[in-house]
């Protein structure tokens, strides 16, 4: 990269092009949410800290770390493992497992919570079983408690390895075959490449997985509160509607933000000084190994375990539930509550691909503290509960509203109400203060992979500014775009905090649908919405399934 | 690039609630009121525009929304939440002849800014093969030494928990109340943990001997037609606490009129009608909840527990005293 000739050209605001300036302006937009929650810090809520800190608080931050912890160490390997061995090893039902494994992507955390406990808890069909078999009481035989922090460490596991095995594959798939040819003739065996060589090339992808699970880890609500484990976000909670202090919820926000922050520079601090675009000019497929007979089935078992566990088996509990009900729950209703759902998922999806493509794209031509803190500070969303963003939200559009309502009055007699925030307007904005975490990592290690060579081939050839990007990056950027929308696309869907709090009269969507019946604790009659969710987030994990795999033969 | 207009056009013409219709901000689950909301419409032409979610959030968008609200009512499942919102600024009192005499005193606000619609009450279930119900008494016994390990309650984050003990608070104090949580948490069988319906499922399971539970997730269990939630239902039994003494505690749903309502008038008239004979047996019939009025037919499960004596302490208390119930909690460890 040419970085003497940088500093002069974005040295002054002048040389900023429209398209950057229209970006930055939108992504400032997109960042009074997390400013108006960041700058709650700057409010007096009383003496509620000193209540906290003397009672609770501990409490909460010792459970969220262990939280976040447990599900670090178990989703890493349940989706680094996999992820190298579908890439590089041929074994039965690997081509069905290439896809399968990122099937629990599909399942909100707190739906597979519910099934488990319904299948595990003391009082479901398996623990009533052995107390009959064997003339048990409760009492007579240990068993794990799945309501517990262990519990939801295995159930947030469970949904969300997939970030990190979709990552993680797919960096693998880009790594050169010539990488490992190299590592061989300097005398490192098949297995031993993998650990030294490809496990480091795509350790960035592999971080920005683990680092999506852990955001949404410590953003969870719905399981933990369910499980009775009480942690930050629970508490946030229990601050806000018990002790009926927003500005205490929105200063307990604030500062799991700054953690979130935190961690996040210190991983970019210690790969500073790395590369890990290929430089050579030579690409060639890696070579799948064949596992014949017997060898192969530890693969298969080691691969097929987390798709078992994590979509088939709570799958499979839905559906017998919703074989019960789904004669009362498919109303007349339940078609429009499709409709929006996917509307909403798709709306939001395919801006948030673009505003990050923008984004990332105006970091690359210009890079600087403004491009570069917008980067990062956009993201910050997914690491916020819903509900929070959700007031973030509010306030700045209830604001423009009462003005917009002012000058409106001024020109006519009629009564406008709320222009924006009584309309979907407000929902896709809050998602994309939420999830444009996603998209944004999604599309910034795609960008990160082509070389700066190619920006100076295409402006040698006369491009510049949007014309760039058109003809040399997002030809490019396919498969990394298609990534961003669809798991922004099935986030929405699951979506439901911020959606309870800002959706327009008379709209539902399937997660509300879900929510309200399983919070009454009518399981049975949830699981039909729920299974909706599912099957609708089932489709679009396909299609990225097999364009990761046309990218594939595409390079070969 | 050419699906943005597209994208555009499906934000802008995404529904609003027109002026004419009365809007509903509901804390109360969409299947658990909205059929009498269309009764209503049938009855009176009049459309209703419902929103449903937690009500502290509900509560906070209407505060943001100020003067340019567009809801004329605000429901909630519990008294305390309304006398929040009243303190809040955001409700107004009404009068109505017809509101004033279906409901009584102490299920609605002295000057009109909310009424109850239903009751609901806070009581203990027990083991019909392990607890006899003479050895039960109170709320206050429920903390003495001899309950170690043997009764299961939903976390302390749950309004239901928070209300009761608000209610103690207005009858014992602070310091007898926080005494009183401690010993209860020490008769704990498990961390707090699900909800109502479970802790029903673990004393029927014997994982614990008692529970405090709402009265109509019992009656819902045993009559939802799914083997295993009636078995389970059917394993224990009810007992009204406090009988001998202020009664068993209760709270309503209820609901008041938003002070930037553009429809007060058909408000006021949905408020009448759900307080109508009709509505008060549906809300007993589908809802399993006691009715607010006086002499409507109850239903079949909830006259089988019998007459009992409810606390008659002004409901508005229990919103007052919340956020010292939950600190209470809080020093207390009742999770």
């Amino acid at each position: 990269m040419p970085e003497s000739t940088l500093p002069q050209r974005h040295g002054s605001l002048t040389h900023i092009p429209p398209w950057v300036a229209l970006t930055l302006l939108v992504a400032g937009i997109l960042l009074l949410p997390i400013i108006v929650v960041a700058a709650s810090v700057f409010l007096s809520s009383g003496d509620i800290w000193q209540h906290l800190y003397d009672t609770v608080l501990a409490e909460y931050v010792a459970n969220s770390l262990l939280l976040a912890l447990g599900v670090g160490c178990l989703a890493l390997p349940l989706g680094v493992i996999p992820a190298w061995l579908v890439t590089l090893y041929r074994f039965p039902c690997s081509r069905l497992l290439e896809w399968a494994l990122l099937l629990p992507l599909a399942m909100p955390a707190y739906i597979i919570a519910y099934t488990y406990t319904g299948m595990l808890d003391v009082a479901g069909p398996l623990q009533s079983w052995l107390r009959a078999a064997f003339a048990w009481q409760y009492g007579d035989y240990w068993f794990p408690d799945i309501r517990s922090l262990p519990g939801a460490v295995l159930m947030l596991s469970l949904v969300l390895y997939p970030y990190i095995y979709l990552l993680a594959r797919a960096a693998l798939l880009e790594q050169s075959a010539s990488v490992v040819e190299v590592a061989r003739t300097l005398g490192v065996k098949p297995a031993g490449a993998f650990f030294k060589v490809l496990l480091p090339l795509a350790r960035p992808a592999i971080i920005v997985g683990l680092s999506l699970v852990l955001m949404e880890t410590l953003a969870d609500y719905g399981t933990v509160q369910y499980f009775g484990v009480a942690t930050f976000t629970t508490g946030i909670f229990r601050t806000w509607f018990g002790l009926g202090s927003s500005i205490a919820a929105a200063q307990l926000s604030a500062l799991l933000m700054l953690f979130v922050l935190f961690l996040i520079i210190l991983e970019q601090y210690s790969r500073r000084q790395s590369r890990y675009h290929d430089t050579s000019t030579r690409h060639d497929r890696l070579e799948q190994k064949r596992l014949r007979g017997l060898r192969g089935l530890p693969a298969l078992a080691v691969c097929a375990l987390p798709v078992l566990f994590g979509f088939v088996i709570p799958s499979g509990q839905l559906l017998i539930w919703g074989m019960q009900t789904w004669r009362t729950s498919m109303d007349s209703g339940f078609f429009a509550i499709v409709v929006n759902s996917i509307e909403l998922a798709l709306i939001t999806a395919v801006l948030a691909a673009l505003l990050a493509l923008a984004v990332s794209y105006a970091r690359r031509q210009q890079p600087g503290i403004m491009t570069n803190s917008f980067n990062r500070l956009l993201g910050m969303g997914y690491a916020v509960p819903g509900a929070v963003i959700a007031v973030g939200v509010l306030i700045p559009f209830t604001w423009l509203d009462r003005h917009l309502g002012h000058w409106f009055g001024l020109l006519s007699d009629t009564d406008p109400g709320l222009l924006l925030s009584g309309t979907i307007t407000i929902l896709v904005f809050a998602y994309l203060v939420r999830f444009l975490a996603l998209s944004l990592n999604t599309v910034d290690a795609g960008l990160a992979k082509i070389k700066p060579s190619m920006d100076e081939a295409g402006k040698s050839l006369g491009l510049s500014g949007f014309r760039l990007l058109r003809r040399v990056h997002i030809p490019i950027l396919r498969g990394s775009l298609l990534t961003a929308v669809l798991l922004v696309f099935v986030d929405v869907l699951k979506e439901l905090p911020a959606t309870l709090i800002l959706r327009p009269f008379n709209f539902n969507t399937l997660a509300v649908r879900t929510y309200e019946l399983a919070n009454e604790e009518r399981l049975a009659d949830a699981a039909f919405p729920a299974l909706a969710i599912v099957l609708a987030g089932i489709i679009p994990v396909i299609i990225l399934s097999r364009a990761i795999s046309q990218s594939r033969s595409a390079n070969a | 690039m050419r699906f943005i207009p597209l994208l555009v056009l499906l934000i802008l013409t995404a529904p609003a609630g027109p002026a004419q219709d009365v809007n509903v901000y509901s804390g109360r689950k969409e299947a658990l009121i909205k059929p009498l909301f269309d009764e209503y419409t049938k009855e009176s032409g009049i459309r209703v525009n419902l929103v449903t979610g937690k009500a502290d959030a509900l509560i906070k968008r209407l505060e943001l929304e100020g003067e340019n609200s567009p809801a004329d009512l605000l429901l909630t499942v519990d008294a305390g939440r309304l006398h929040r919102a009243k303190e809040l600024g955001l409700l107004q009192a009404i009068t109505s002849v017809k509101l004033d005499e279906a409901v009584p005193e102490n299920y609605r606000d002295p000057q009109g800014y909310w009424y109850g619609l239903s009751i609901r009450a806070r009581v203990i279930v027990y083991s019909r093969t392990k607890i006899e119900p003479a050895q039960l008494s109170t709320y206050e016994t429920l903390a003495d030494p001899v309950w170690r390990n043997q009764l299961c309650v939903r976390s302390s984050s749950n309004i239901y928990n928070q209300s009761l003990v608000a209610s103690m608070l207005a009858h014992h104090g602070l310091e007898e109340t926080e005494s009183w949580i401690r010993g209860l948490v020490d008769n704990f069988a498990r961390d707090p943990k699900g909800g109502d319906r479970d802790q029903i499922k673990a004393v029927a399971a014997g994982q614990c001997n008692l529970a405090l539970v709402n009265t109509y997730y019992l009656a819902g269990m045993l009559s939802s037609g799914i083997d295993a939630e009636v078995d389970a239902a059917e394993q224990v039994a009810l007992f009204w606490p406090n009988q001998e003494g202020r009664g068993a505690h209760v709270n309503v749903s209820g609901a008041g009129v938003t002070r930037s309502a553009r429809n007060k008038t058909a408000a006021v008239q949905l408020l009448e009608y759900l307080v109508s004979v009709q509505a008060q047996e549906w809300y007993g019939k589908t809802n399993r909840e006691f009715p607010v009025r006086d002499g409507v037919a109850g239903d079949s499960i909830l006259q089988s527990w019998g007459e009992f004596k409810a606390d008659n302490l002004n409901l508005a208390i229990l919103g007052e005293n919340n956020q010292d119930a939950v600190r209470a909690m809080d020093r207390a460890g009742w999770k």
